[in-house]
Parts: C-alpha cells; sequence; structure tokens
C-alpha cells in the first residue's frame, strides 16, 4: 500500500526541469543549432491519389544552381519496410518503401532534392519532370473491401513482419477476430439491445514544432542525426533498414520536442535527409511546412464502429460486441495496433462474459494513420460511450448509474485482457487499483450533474449535459522496455540517462522526481538527459502511455542500485554496516557523524576502493494497469444555427500516484481541449480527388484561449502497487472523453443524437431537423 | 506571399538597420527575407517556426512595443525599429517575472509555443496591468498552444500581472 505521508517528492509541486531555460527562449530545439556548409532538403509530393509513375526526368533539377543531390525511386534501392515507429518486428505491414513507383495519396513522396539554399532545393522539385499514368482511388472507407475495388498496393513484395492477417490484394491492411463466451446467444436473449454505428474523422496532432530532421555525416564516417522524435531508438534501428547501413554507425539525438501527440512516433523523414547527407556528404535539413504536416504526416485514423449491447432488465452487461472499419490510409501504419486498442482499451471497461471483436483495416488512397493520443481508444470509445447513453436512456436509468452497476473495478479481470493484444494476443490481467468511483462521484459532483440533469430547456439555446467514463493502458505488456542508468558525481549530484524521451510532457522531471525520492535528495540534484543513442540506454520511447509507469521503474531501480552502493562505501568510512544507515535530505546518517553525499562521492572517486557510483537498471512488465477517467461535459445548442459551445468540462481522472500533480494536471487539460477542438471544429475537408482542401490553421480550426470551457479537472489519487510510487499512466486516456461526452450532452439538450462527427454546426442542425 | 529560405541568399542584398533588445545590429539581408528567417539566422532562437503564416504565434515578437509575427513581416520592414525577444526579457537564471510565472504556473510543456506566449502577455500586461479574463483571453487569442489547454497558461498570466504589480518591472 500507499506510504505516501513519508514521501518527500513524490507527489509534491516541483519546477519542470527544463521549463526556465524554455521560458527565456534558450535554443534547444533541433533547428536552433544547425551545423556548418548544411545544404536544405524539399520534397516532390504526389498531386494525384492513386498512379503509376510511367516516366521521370531529373536532369533539369540536377543540372540548377546549387542542387547537390536528387533521389527518387530510380536511384534508392527499394526496401520494404514500415514508418511505424514500434518495437521489433514492427506490427505493422512493410508496404512502404523510401520512394516508389506508384503514389497512393495526395501527398505522396515523388523525389527529394538537397541545395544550397532552401529556395533552390524547392526550385529544383519544381523542375523534376513526372509522367503519370492515373489511376482510379478509393476515397470512401466503405468502398475499400468492395468486390473489384482498385487495388491500392499490388506491388508482390507488401508483407506482414509478423504472423498476422494481410491480404493487400483486397485493401484489407490487417484484420482480427476474437470472440469469448456465446455473444450472438447473449445477445439475442438480452432484454435491451441496442445497436449502433459511429463513425468519426481525420485529425491532425498539430505538434506546434513540425517535423524536423538534421542529418550529417561526421568525420568518423557515422551518421549523426539530429531529430524531433518520439522515438530516438527506433530511428536508429529503422534508418539502418532504409539506408543499409550498421547501427554502430549511426547516432541519433533527440533535443527538445515542440510537441508530438503520437506524430513524432513515426520514423516519417529521418530516412529521406539521412540518404540526402550519405549521397551528398554534406550536413542536410528538412523541416515540414504546416501544410506538409496536414498532408504528408501522420493522422488519427477515421473509423467506423459498430456496438452492439445486450442488457438485462436490471442494466447489467449480458453481452456485447464492437465491429471496427479502420480506415489507415495509403499505408499500413499502425493499422493492426490501432485497431486492436479499439477493443483492448474500450470494451474491459465493462465487465461481461460474452464479448465479440472484429476488425478491418483498409487502405484507402487517403492520408496516411498513425499513432495519435488515444491510439484506438479515442475512436472506440466514441461508439461505446454513445452507445452506453443510448442504452440509458432506453433503461431510463441515469448514465452514471449504468455504469456505476457495469464498470470494471479492483481484482476484476476482463477476457479481452488475454484475448487482444498489439496484433497477436494479449496478456492477462486483474486491475490492481481502480479509482473510477470515486471518479464518477466527483466528476457529477463538480459539474452538479443531478440538478443540471433535471433540466429541460425549450427554444433557440438549450443545454444539456452528457458524461461518459474511460479506461487506457499503461505500457505494452511483454513487450515494451525502459532502461536507466544512474551516476554520482563528487558534488553529490547525479547523472540520470533516460532513453524515455521527454517530447515536452515533462518526463525528465517526473523521473528526477521519481530518483530523488530514493537518493533522498531534491529534483535540482539530477540532471536528467533524454535521449541520444550513443549515450542514454535504450528504451522503446515515448508512446503507449509507458514512460512514467515503465521507465519511471527503471529510474526507481537504477535509483535504488545506486543508493545501495552509496550506503556501502558509508558503511566503509564510517566503519558500520550499512543497514544501520539511511539517506535523507543529501546526508548518510546513522553512522558515527553525518556523510554528504560529495563526502561519499571523494571517497569513492579518489580515496580508498576507488570506483565510479553508478547503476544501469532495465523494466518490463506483465501488466498494462489501466488509468480511469469520468468525464463531464455541458453544452448549449443554438437550434437555429446548429453551433455547440461547451460550457464547462470535467475530467476526474484516476492516474494512480501522480508524482508530479501539476504535470499531471497539464496532461489532462492538454488532451481533454484537444479532444475538444476534434469534437467540434477539427476536420479534413477532402476534394473529389482525395486532396486535403484545407491544410491551415486558418481553415483547420484548433481551439485558442478565445474558445476555451471552463475546464475543471479533478485527480482522484489511488495507489498501483505495480507502478513507480503506485503510479500509472495520465497522458492519453484523456482526449478519448469529449467526442462521446459531448455528444450525449447534444442529446440531452436536443433530444437529438449524432451518429458522425465532428459536430459541426451543418450537422446539427442537419440532425435537428 | 514572402519568400520563406533559411538558407543562405542570393543575389543583391539589403542594408536593415535595428535593434534586437536593445543591441544594434546591421544586416544585409535579400529583399525577399521574411523577417521570421533574419531574426532566426541572426541568432534568436526563440522566433519560433510554427506555421509560417501568421496564424500560430509562435514567431511573435515586440516591434516598437507592439506584438507582431515575425513570418508575416519582410526583413526590411524592421529597418529602424526596436525588435524585442524573449531572450531580451530575461535568463533562466534570472528569469523577468513573466517568466518566472510561466514556470510557477506549470504553463511551459512543451516550451515551444512559451516565447510567443509570454511575448503576447507583456503587450498585455503592458496594455492592461489589471486585465480581466476577457482581457486576458483576447490578448493570447492568436497564439496555439496544443499541449496545455491554456488552462496554466491563463494561470501564468494572472500569477505574471500579479507579481508585475507587486514591483517586478514589466
Amino acid at each position: 500500500m500507499s506510504d505516501a505521508k513519508l514521501w518527500n517528492v513524490v507527489g509534491k509541486p516541483a519546477a519542470k526541469v527544463d521549463a526556465a531555460a524554455l521560458a527565456a527562449g534558450a535554443p534547444l530545439f533541433t533547428d536552433d543549432e544547425l551545423p556548418r556548409n548544411l545544404l536544405y532538403a524539399a520534397v516532390k509530393w504526389s498531386p494525384h491519389a492513386h498512379a503509376r509513375i510511367t516516366a521521370m526526368d531529373i536532369s533539369e533539377a540536377e543540372a540548377m544552381e546549387g542542387v547537390h543531390t536528387v533521389l527518387t525511386h530510380q536511384n534508392v534501392p527499394r526496401i520494404m519496410r514500415t514508418t511505424a515507429g514500434q518495437g521489433y518486428p514492427e506490427p505493422s505491414p512493410y508496404d512502404f518503401t523510401t520512394f516508389d513507383n506508384k503514389v497512393r495519396y495526395v501527398g505522396d513522396r515523388v523525389a527529394a532534392v538537397a541545395a544550397e539554399t532552401l529556395a533552390q532545393a524547392r526550385a529544383a522539385v519544381e523542375a523534376i519532370q513526372v509522367d503519370y499514368e492515373v489511376l482510379e482511388p478509393v476515397l470512401d472507407i466503405r468502398a475499400a473491401l468492395a468486390e473489384g475495388a482498385p487495388v491500392i498496393h499490388d506491388e508482390d513484395d507488401a508483407h506482414m513482419p509478423i504472423v498476422a492477417p494481410y491480404e493487400p490484394g483486397r485493401n484489407l491492411a490487417s484484420h482480427a477476430n476474437v470472440g469469448v463466451g456465446d455473444p450472438a446467444k447473449a445477445l439475442a436473449e438480452a432484454a435491451h439491445r441496442i445497436t449502433s454505428e459511429y463513425e468519426c474523422h481525420y485529425a491532425q496532432h498539430c505538434p506546434m514544432e513540425p517535423h524536423i530532421v538534421v542529418a550529417a555525416v561526421d568525420g568518423h564516417g557515422r551518421l549523426i542525426i539530429r531529430t524531433s522524435t518520439q522515438v530516438p531508438f527506433h530511428v536508429r534501428r529503422i534508418v539502418a533498414q532504409a539506408c543499409e547501413i550498421p547501427v554502430r554507425d549511426i547516432r541519433v539525438i533527440k533535443p527538445r520536442i515542440g510537441g508530438g501527440f503520437g506524430a513524432k512516433q513515426e520514423v516519417l523523414i529521418e530516412d529521406l535527409v539521412s540518404l540526402l547527407a550519405l549521397r551528398s556528404g554534406r550536413p542536410v535539413k528538412l523541416e515540414y511546412t504546416r501544410a506538409e504536416e496536414f498532408i504528408s504526416a501522420r493522422t488519427r485514423h477515421p473509423a467506423v464502429v459498430t456496438m452492439d449491447l445486450g442488457l438485462a432488465e436490471n442494466g447489467t452487461m449480458q453481452g456485447m460486441t464492437m465491429k471496427v472499419l479502420l480506415n489507415t490510409g495509403a499505408y499500413g501504419s499502425h493499422a493492426l495496433t490501432v485497431g486492436c486498442n479499439c477493443g483492448s482499451k474500450v470494451m474491459p471497461l465493462y465487465k461481461c462474459d460474452h464479448v465479440g471483436f472484429l476488425l478491418d483495416s483498409v487502405y484507402t488512397n487517403l492520408p496516411v494513420g498513425g499513432a495519435y493520443r488515444g491510439y484506438g481508444a479515442t475512436q472506440a470509445a466514441f461508439a461505446m460511450e454513445c452507445a452506453m447513453d443510448e442504452a440509458a436512456a432506453k433503461l431510463k436509468m441515469d448514465p452514471l448509474e449504468l455504469r456505476r452497476i457495469n464498470h470494471i473495478g479492483p481484482g476484476d479481470t476482463s477476457p479481452i485482457f488475454k484475448a487482444l493484444g498489439e496484433g497477436t494476443e494479449g496478456v492477462e490481467q486483474s486491475i490492481g487499483s481502480c479509482g473510477l468511483a470515486a471518479c464518477i462521484s466527483q466528476g457529477a459532483a463538480a459539474m452538479d450533474w443531478s440538478a443540471k440533469r433535471e433540466r429541460t430547456d425549450g427554444g433557440r439555446f438549450r443545454r444539456g449535459v452528457g458524461m461518459c467514463t474511460l479506461m487506457q493502458g499503461s505500457s505494452i505488456p511483454e513487450v515494451d522496455l525502459g532502461a536507466a542508468s544512474i551516476k554520482l558525481n563528487e558534488d553529490g549530484s547525479f547523472n540520470l540517462l533516460m532513453g524515455a524521451t521527454d517530447l515536452g510532457t515533462g518526463s525528465d522531471t517526473v523521473m528526477a522526481q521519481i530518483a530523488a525520492e530514493v537518493l533522498g535528495v531534491t529534483p535540482k540534484e539530477i540532471l536528467v538527459l533524454s535521449s541520444d543513442t550513443d549515450v542514454t540506454p535504450f528504451d522503446v520511447g515515448a508512446y503507449a502511455s509507458s514512460t512514467t509507469y515503465l521507465s519511471g521503474m527503471a529510474a526507481k531501480k537504477a535509483a535504488a542500485g545506486a543508493r545501495r552502493q552509496i550506503l556501502d562505501v558509508a558503511a566503509r568510512m564510517l566503519s558500520t554496516s550499512a543497514e544501520e544507515l539511511s539517506l535523507h535530505g543529501g546526508v548518510v546518517l546513522g553512522g558515527s557523524k553525518p556523510l554528504s553525499l560529495g563526502d561519499i562521492a571523494l571517497n569513492s572517486l579518489y580515496a580508498e576502493k576507488q570506483h565510479q557510483i553508478q547503476a544501469v537498471a532495465s523494466h518490463t512488465t506483465k501488466k498494462s494497469p489501466p488509468p480511469f477517467s469520468a468525464h463531464f461535459a455541458e453544452v448549449e445548442v443554438d437550434t437555429a444555427t446548429g453551433l455547440v459551445r461547451v460550457l464547462k468540462y470535467v475530467a476526474a481522472v484516476d492516474c494512480g500516484t501522480a508524482i508530479n500533480p501539476q504535470l499531471a494536471e497539464g496532461q489532462v487539460e492538454g488532451a481533454v481541449l484537444n479532444g475538444i477542438s476534434y469534437a467540434l471544429t477539427e476536420e479534413y475537408l477532402f476534394n473529389k480527388r482525395g486532396k486535403m482542401r484545407n491544410p491551415t490553421f486558418k481553415h483547420y480550426k484548433i481551439f485558442s484561449t478565445g474558445d476555451l470551457p471552463e475546464l475543471v479537472t479533478i485527480l482522484v489519487p489511488t495507489y498501483e502497487p505495480t507502478g513507480p510510487y503506485g503510479a500509472k499512466s495520465v497522458s492519453e486516456i484523456g482526449i478519448n472523453g469529449p467526442l462521446p461526452a459531448i455528444n450525449n450532452a447534444i442529446f440531452h439538450a436536443t433530444g437529438v443524437r449524432l451518429y458522425r462527427s465532428p459536430f459541426t454546426p451543418e450537422r446539427v442542425l442537419d440532425a435537428l431537423k | 506571399m514572402p519568400n520563406h529560405d533559411s538558407g543562405a541568399s542570393r543575389g543583391p542584398t539589403m542594408r536593415v538597420d535595428l535593434t534586437v533588445n536593445g543591441t544594434p545590429l546591421r544586416l544585409d539581408v535579400d529583399p525577399g527575407e521574411v523577417a521570421l528567417d533574419t531574426l532566426r539566422n541572426a541568432g534568436y532562437a526563440s522566433v519560433k517556426r510554427g506555421c509560417d503564416e501568421g496564424d500560430c504565434g509562435s514567431c511573435s515578437i515586440l516591434l516598437d512595443g507592439k506584438l507582431v509575427r515575425a513570418c508575416l513581416l519582410y526583413a526590411g520592414q524592421l529597418h529602424g525599429r526596436a525588435v524585442t525577444t524573449v531572450e531580451g526579457l530575461g535568463t533562466a537564471r534570472a528569469p523577468h517575472p513573466i517568466q518566472r510565472a510561466f514556470v510557477e504556473a506549470g504553463a511551459v510543456q512543451c516550451g515551444y509555443c512559451t516565447p510567443g506566449m509570454i511575448l503576447a502577455t507583456h503587450a498585455l500586461l503592458q496594455e492592461h496591468p489589471e486585465p480581466s479574463e476577457d482581457q486576458i483571453r483576447e490578448g493570447l487569442d492568436g497564439n496555439l498552444c496544443r499541449c496545455t489547454g491554456y488552462v496554466k497558461i491563463l494561470d501564468g498570466v494572472r500569477l505574471s500581472a500579479e507579481a508585475l504589480r507587486e514591483g517586478g518591472k514589466p
């Protein structure tokens, strides 16, 4: 159980370790330190959604002033792989090569140029002549699997690197079919049945810092890549694969990152910049424009999710099935795992013995899906939580009550945990900590739920409240690895080297707090470095809500190793045994005199039995303990225009112990507002030929301060026995709530339910008619 | 549309005299060069590139004290003017009260929008030392942040206003 009262650092405020430098505008990002003799890269993008390249002429471009290197499918080896920054072997189809003789969406790569100036590189891109045989595109997710549909991956070398269904010949990028018990029978026999189809839409992560990579070959012939990435070690491995050079010849440095949200869990342009640097012999930089972020980066996979719920007269869940049709776009990056997460991160929330899950991830000639905060749970929670609201309405129950009598709790398990993993079978687990009941009651109180549910408005402006409950996971069990190393310096400070990738979330600070707690010092004594593949230990990277839970445990173990060594040295210095000693406030107590960490470091480095006090530790997990959350939205619907305004939004979240409460709140607030913005205004608009029409912030509206509703965040502490100091994850779960909570509130306000997002005035007005 | 190019310029140049954070600078720039590139090339890394179209506010600077976006200005428009970037307010070890307030409030996550947010706050508090909630929201409305949900940024603005009223110099 929790010994929270004894903690000095964990759960307490601590300034984010990099915040002062960032607020001062210090040059900490990829673009802020550039090598000399830099070349600038530009990419030629496909204007067609589906076409074969029949001829290319790069001679004019190559002859242009300042141009050093032009890359196309004609001069770059074809190596089938994935851009998904996942562990090895990646559970994503190998359907991508650096350049292909076919283009599969508007914004697909055709060629890349490195030149002395960006203007020269862009001019050369324009001068490349390409002849296309334009093919019929697949632009409708529901048409992708139809008999006779154009085949998007008709090449014969696309394949799946793991054992999993893959049928590119009919545009099927992945498939899963899992059943437990007898869901068909349970549904047929249930007193009440809800069958509904919900469709959610494309979205962009919109990190304020676009993708940017600088690569250079150093004096030893090694490739040094400075990149804005969430996955430095996967970048190293995948660039080695793409460029056919050994891993040892690559060093990946992750400086400060200007936001990721999953967009940078993709090895998106590191291959291009590396090849240009290797071929030209000069350092090369490629920085995406904002339009390129929208068109040629990665997106949230749109999905059509069909829920079938069977409930008893008293509201208990008898059977449920979820059918997911996932649009992975032109390439299958994360197509299987995002799809599987639709089921595995949503269905276990409600206890049920008869469960079915069916996934088809399909190729279309539209932008490529990828990892995006929420990772499938966002898409599926929309369907599940709106269907639950439908069920509550049908049973004439308070939606809170329906959740209360069905949700999973401490000691419970779900057959889904074992049945459905990351593209393969999952891992059985029972719930250790669950504060969902408290999230529901505290959130309801903060929203004044009961009173607001009673109210019914007439007239033009109608207010309503809706809610939902959520779960996620914390890391990928039996897959993810985090590692840390720590060493003591002669002034009593420590260097903590983490492969775990702080992408702006504050994970370096969380790691510093965990190590400081173990070592009895303040977080200021812990100097965190993340990440550099030459220097820091391995970590899979910042994704799957793993960093605090998994890498945090690695930091805790490494710090414990250093602590043991410190006490051993101190015991020798004091002629006592380590068991007699304790470490608090940077001082070892319990001997004949207090010893500072500096005294101990100096002794070990210069005086007796000289050695470096240093420890390294790895951590993996057999569990992925879910954080839980209850969200409440209050909206006002203008029935004349269809405009929906969120007036107040409450998110109560159980993330176990919040190592740093301020940072944990910040994660929730950022995720929630991103989710609200996604639910109401963010939308990809396509023309008839599959081209995105609105690749700017002017026309793809993300929320700013003027749009901000009242946001209330409530941290509900629990203690997860397998996490560092009881911590679980917090960063992803918050984005999953707004779609269903707002939709359910619109229903409460107007009696009308939407089945397709976003809830723009046009769609709401249509539904009201 | 200005031609954004952080590569070395070619062709005829023009001379621009300006001050940045009080330091006089004489720069030879390409006539088509955008102020964002000019300032970044001159070493002011706090001026961030987020969209090149004036939509995100990451490249906000103060031009003669007024909040503007460097990506919408030609370098020539800096001639004879005084530019303030966030480097001119304070440093990590000797922060300006607004910078300190942003750190304390937890307003800094990835930090990419932070320089622009701090300058927007600076401009707001110059005009409204005791801003209303609406004035705060309006003052920062042109600066996008994807990390924080703005809650702690608004806390940072309120804390800044308090700190400045209590004696810090704006």
